[in-house]
């Protein structure tokens, strides 16, 4: 079937583009202040509160395109749902990039700092969190409904890394009263890290619904896969 | 039970409607901006075809019309939606060499029955067409034409029709001291809205609009969508519309028709956002070769 809207489906390239964009440097900034904390680089984390406005202005033009797309060309079924996903999905980007913003702040607190032990699972949770944003930006980007199991499917493993280091940080603190603003500061780098896997997983969820009209909730409720078949539109 | 969703309203199912009284339907999976509620069926077109000749123009139609509802029909230029209309109150009868096979019942009688007279059916079933075609007299007799044709003689009943008719139409305002000026004076806009109140002067069950706001301009066009929201509360309306975005702001079921078949039929919310066939997609998305 011929396209007959060339000038709109460029336009929807683009939007996919800069979203891509955003998403790769807030990708960026989260392995960044993950590195920062690790090699305790104050200068590196103070790079990262910078690059935070970058990302903060590339939501407010995303979310600028999007509104003028609604009312400029009347965008209907998945063109819809896909601009509808993009609004959602350029706001959970913006929360990761804040988060990677407290996790820079946690590394600037710490500063040189001796740690109590080294650190092995806020780096590999980090990696878990790198890898979630690179693969939730990739399912949006390439339609990819692969990816998207991929990520909810992800999310498990760091919910229970992150019970995991919980429990760690609770027991060297009671161990060690010393050691208690340094790991309280760590708890919150955990905490940070679990939550920017949880906007990845928002992000598929979106993309989900972007190419299928289906919630992904819905999809997990029993006969949700009959769903309407629209992965070939 | 209808399945709006999936189209399971074939012909082998039982008719909902034999008499007068309307049978109520559930619409259990399907919500009607946004609100599920229970569905009175108003027409229904059973294993509807239609021939100009030798040119099958409508294939296999199923349909119900709910009551007090609009439902929009979309689809390209020559797909069967104005056709199918014109069955409804059997316009179709004046074009030579037009044939309809199946069944089309409003209120339960089928108005291809022997007996039904067309005059009466369009009474029942009025129609709006897409230029306002106001007859070339006072905008007064517009109204009160069909009523006298009717019968009605007394001149109080006759103004208090006018009168309630072209309130209902939202025209009452402006026209209401300059009923004796004829009505080819008006704006087309307000043209438009006399010829609504002109159906409306004869009581019908349901109202037939077809494209009747693509000859005006946006604020006229807007006048006449706020129009048919506040008529459904006692009119039944179908709606036959080239403009996608007019149809999805004021309707509350959509058919979607190709090539003479009805494709998809369902909750306007869903057609719109998620619809179930890859055609109907491709024609709201604008991307119908």
């Amino acid at each position: 079937m011929a396209l007959t809207r060339v000038h709109f489906d460029e336009e929807l390239t683009d939007l996919r583009s800069k979203i891509l964009l955003m998403g790769t440097a807030t990708e960026e900034m989260v392995r960044d202040a993950v590195a920062a904390l690790v090699s305790q680089n104050r200068k590196q984390a103070e790079s990262i509160i910078t690059r935070d406005d970058a990302v903060d202005a590339m939501q407010l033009d995303i979310e600028t395109q999007c509104l003028r797309l609604l009312a400029c060309q009347q965008p209907m079924a998945s063109d819809l749902r896909m601009i509808g996903a993009a609004l959602n999905i350029i706001t959970d980007i913006e929360r990761i990039g804040d988060h990677a913003v407290d996790i820079s702040k946690v590394a600037q607190r710490i500063g040189e700092e001796m740690f109590y032990k080294p650190l092995v699972d806020i780096p590999r949770l980090g990696e878990l969190a790198q890898a979630m944003l690179h693969d939730a930006l990739e399912a949006f980007v390439h339609r990819d409904l692969a990816r998207v199991d991929k990520v909810i499917t992800d999310d498990d493993a760091v919910d229970d890394l992150y019970s995991e280091m919980r429990r760690d940080l609770r027991r060297m603190m009671q161990e060690d009263p010393g050691c208690v603003v340094q790991a309280s500061h760590l708890l919150f780098v955990a905490h940070y890290l679990e939550r920017i896997c949880d906007h990845c997983t928002n992000i598929v969820e979106r993309v989900a619904y972007a190419e299928t009209g289906r919630h992904k909730k819905a999809l997990h409720t029993p006969g949700g896969e009959s769903g309407p078949n629209l992965r070939a539109a | 039970m209808i399945k709006l969703e999936n189209m399971e309203f074939n012909g082998q199912q039982q008719a909902q409607t034999k008499t007068m009284a309307a049978a109520a339907v559930p619409t259990p999976d399907v919500a009607v901006r946004s609100q599920k509620r229970e569905e009175t069926v108003r027409a229904e077109a059973k294993d509807v075809n239609f021939f100009y000749g030798d040119f099958q123009a409508l294939k296999n139609i199923n349909i119900h019309v709910f009551d007090r509802r609009i439902t929009a029909l979309i689809g390209p230029s020559g797909c069967g939606k104005s056709t199918f209309l014109r069955t409804l109150n059997r316009m179709n009868d004046l074009i030579e060499g037009a044939r309809v096979e199946g069944s089309i019942t409003i209120d339960g009688q089928d108005v291809n029955a022997p007996g039904v007279d067309a005059a009466d059916l369009r009474k029942r079933v009025g129609m709006v067409f897409q230029r306002p075609n106001p007859f070339p007299m006072s905008i007064f007799d517009n109204i009160a034409y069909g009523p006298r044709i009717h019968g009605e003689k007394n001149k109080k009943a006759l103004g208090e029709i006018v009168e309630r008719s072209l309130r209902q139409a939202a025209l009452w305002d402006e026209v209401k001291d300059v009923q004796k000026r004829s009505a080819l004076a008006l704006s087309g806009g307000q043209q438009q809205r006399l010829c609504i109140a002109r159906v409306l002067a004869v009581e019908p069950e349901v109202v037939l609009m077809d494209e009747p706001a693509s000859a005006l301009d946006p604020n006229s066009t807007y006048r006449i969508e706020e129009l048919m929201t506040e008529l459904k509360n006692d009119y039944t309306i179908v709606l036959v519309t080239h403009n996608m975005q007019q149809a999805a702001r004021v309707s509350d079921y959509t058919g979607f028709f190709l090539r003479g078949e009805m494709k998809e039929f369902g909750a306007t919310d869903k057609i719109f956002t998620t619809p179930e066939q890859k055609e109907t997609e491709d024609y709201i998305r604008g991307r119908f070769g």
